[in-house]
């Protein structure tokens, strides 16, 4: 039952930190936590515990796959959120740092829900529990940022509530006697009905696809991501949107059980290749360096997508892919941020000269990039490149071909906004605003150990992890 | 035995219609309100025997969308002084008129999806599309917060209603999940519109525009 802490340590903090009445000492609790979960999430996955069949939350392979890369996510935003929080002195963050820590355990017990709709239940939590965290900035464009994600959002996750119905009747349709736990459902594979199913897969992807901002679903997310404190986007951009695509593998898995997992191959493929190529089309137009971030995103989840429908090493990737994920754009998000807070502007036409001002994130935001548009020696190259190969394995050379464009496009879009922002004279407004904002070891060393660790999940994978993509890979798709 | 339930569903149905004509904030609040009673005593004429759990969702349910939603709304409504949506992005005729045919068309696509024996009589999936229909059409066509806050209820109570479909096999532990979340959706959704309202000064949702490419 180690397992379940996971989701009651956070959320205890989160409770003992709304009653803690003072607001110097409260962002304490944030690394506190983290590392308690971070210390279990990791050896939970050094000595996996055994999933019970029926259980309906659990530390099975895919979680295991996946939930440490959060964990570790969370821990370096944490960290950050300390001296953040100390910047912010000015606002309360009795709000904030609850809605922050039940995010956490919310996220832990979406990772671990083997059931239907326990799954939902925990990713509708995470999305309301983050809305808090989006408008802490109390700006009108932070309200307008949250209403366009919980309208968006909302309606998305209500058509996965519906999707989640569908495949239930799908079940009962088919005989079933009500479980609703995902290996009940693939126990029952073929005799699911297959119309049922097709319904439950289009409204269960339009829906988890929305909160991981696949396109043409991720209309919220430049907003959101552009509006939010950087922490926040690092914490949306690398955890929350991992929760929804564990949702869609668990949910394809079912699918595939049932028969169909040609259909869902296709319909993974199309919005992963749609979703890169918005993205790379966005960035080329972007102006504003936090939501070229968002647009960053949708390209990486759209990576992610492919790797799944290509299935087998394409799927493996696709584990190792949300691991680079998490690390590279936590330091991206983590040093847009201290940009933004010592540039006071947001688009290339305001900012500009930054390795003058805060030399140290330049540095780091540069070193990003490169890892974030897959240049090696970092994890992402690694992860894509094993994409690509799959790709040509099985006779998706076009897909690799027209992915291959639309990655290049990005990395043409990124590195606009980006040097446009780091070189150049620094401008006036930049010089004369915040003088309180220190590049401290605070505030630095967090993306640094992410961006670190994004290096070192590409020179040397851990055979631990490897271990757990591919036993992840073989409980998604079981070889008869 | 399904003839009191199909006459619920069909009264559901048919506020939608109200729903979709009407300008009156009020009006649409109310309409929300009635459906969202509605709702909730059907599992009643569902259920053979009256458990206490049973009774206790439908409580649950009547009190949540039927009283504690609705006059959150109204009381958004008062602060906003606002009565009527005017420009809606879809005019009145026209989104009755696709609402008339989303539901011709809910029940031609519900008459072709495979069914349960016990479900072959029944309105249930057929209310259900033209329900969600219907609140996808309030979100998109409509620019005041409020009036798309009443869309998304309405969209839920058609996804309430394909839910009775599994009523007997769902665990009630899920089903108290579910509709606790979307509780405190709707409570979140209210207290953003809220603070709209006084950062913009409007609830009209065609003023945030701030945040585009």
């Amino acid at each position: 039952m180690k397992e379940l802490l996971l989701i009651f340590v956070p959320l205890l903090a989160a409770g003992l930190a709304a009653l803690w009445p003072y607001n110097r000492t409260r962002p304490w609790f944030l690394p506190a936590a983290a590392l308690a979960h971070a210390l279990l999430a990791f050896g939970l996955l050094l000595q996996p515990p055994a999933a019970p069949f029926h259980a309906w939350l659990g530390y099975d392979p895919l979680t295991r796959a996946m939930l440490p890369a959060v964990s570790l996510l969370f821990l370096c935003c944490a960290a950050y959120g300390v001296p953040y929080l100390r910047l912010r002195a000015e606002r309360s963050n009795r709000v904030f740092v609850p809605a922050f820590l039940a995010a956490l355990g919310l996220m832990s017990a979406a990772h671990m829900a083997r059931h239907l709709g326990v799954l939902w239940i925990a990713t509708e939590a995470v999305t309301l529990s983050s809305v808090p965290l989006l408008h802490f900035n109390n700006t009108p464009r932070a309200f307008e940022a949250t209403w366009k994600y919980l309208l968006v959002g909302g309606t998305g996750i209500a058509l996965s509530l519906l999707g989640s119905f569908c495949l239930g009747y799908a079940s009962l349709h088919g005989g079933g006697t009500g479980d609703l736990t995902f290996t009940g459902l693939m126990a029952q594979g073929a005799g699911l009905s297959r119309p049922w199913v097709l319904i439950a897969w289009v409204l269960l992807l339009v829906g988890y696809g929305t909160k991981m901002g696949l396109a043409p679903m991720h209309t919220w997310k430049p907003d959101a991501y552009g509006e939010a404190p950087g922490i926040v986007g690092a914490m949306l951009a690398g955890g929350v949107t991992t929760v929804a695509f564990t949702a869609v593998l668990r949910v394809r898995a079912v699918v595939e059980a049932a028969g169909a997992g040609v259909v869902a191959s296709r319909t993974l493929l199309v919005i992963g290749l749609f979703s890169t190529l918005v993205a790379a089309l966005f960035l080329l137009s972007a102006r504003d360096f936090k939501r070229m971030l968002a647009y960053s995103s949708v390209e990486h989840m759209g990576i992610l997508s492919l790797g799944a429908a290509l299935g087998g090493v394409g799927l493996w990737a696709a584990f190792f892919h949300v691991w680079n994920n998490s690390m590279t754009k936590g330091s991206l998000f983590l040093s847009a941020g201290n940009i933004r807070r010592a540039a006071g502007g947001r688009t290339i036409d305001e900012v500009s000269g930054m390795s003058v001002i805060t030399p140290r994130s330049a540095a780091l935001f540069v070193t990003g990039l490169f890892a974030v548009t897959a240049c090696p020696p970092f994890g992402p190259f690694f992860s894509e490149l094993l994409i690509v190969k799959s790709a040509f394995a099985t006779a998706h050379g076009w897909a690799a071909g027209f992915f291959l464009a639309c990655l290049l496009l990005a990395f043409f879009g990124l590195t606009r906004v980006v040097f446009a922002i780091v070189y150049g004279r620094p401008r006036q407004a930049a010089r004369e605003l915040d003088p309180r904002f220190r590049e401290t070891l605070a505030v630095i060393l967090p993306p640094v150990v992410l961006l670190l660790l994004s290096l070192w999940l590409g020179l040397a994978t851990p055979d631990v992890l490897r271990e757990a993509w591919t036993a992840a890979v073989q409980q998604l798709s079981p070889t008869p | 035995m399904n003839h009191p339930l199909n006459l619920l569903i069909g009264l559901a149905m048919g506020l939608n219609l109200v729903a979709l004509g009407t300008s009156r904030v009020p009006t649409l609040i109310r309409v929300a309100a009635v459906q969202g009673m509605i709702l909730g005593i059907m599992p009643l004429v569902i259920e053979h025997e009256w458990r206490v759990t049973v009774l206790l969702v439908a409580a649950a349910t009547v009190a949540m969308k039927g009283v504690v939603i609705p006059s959150l709304l109204r009381r958004a409504m008062r602060t906003a002084n606002i009565d009527r949506d005017l420009d809606p992005l879809i005019g009145f005729l026209p989104s009755l008129l696709l609402g008339a045919a989303g539901m011709v068309g809910a029940v031609v696509l519900a008459r072709r999806l495979p069914l349960l024996p016990e479900h072959h009589e029944s309105l249930l999936v057929a209310g259900s599309l033209a329900s969600v229909f219907t609140g996808l059409l309030l979100l998109i066509g409509r620019s005041k917060a409020i009036s798309q806050v009443c869309g998304y209820l309405i969209l839920e109570n058609g996804i309430y209603l394909f839910g009775l479909l599994l009523i007997q096999s769902v665990p009630l532990m899920v089903e108290g999940g579910i509709l606790l979340d979307l509780t405190v959706a709707v409570f979140v959704i209210g207290i953003i519109a809220d603070r709209i309202q006084r950062a913009f000064d409007t609830l009209d949702t065609r003023k945030l525009t701030v945040l585009r490419e």
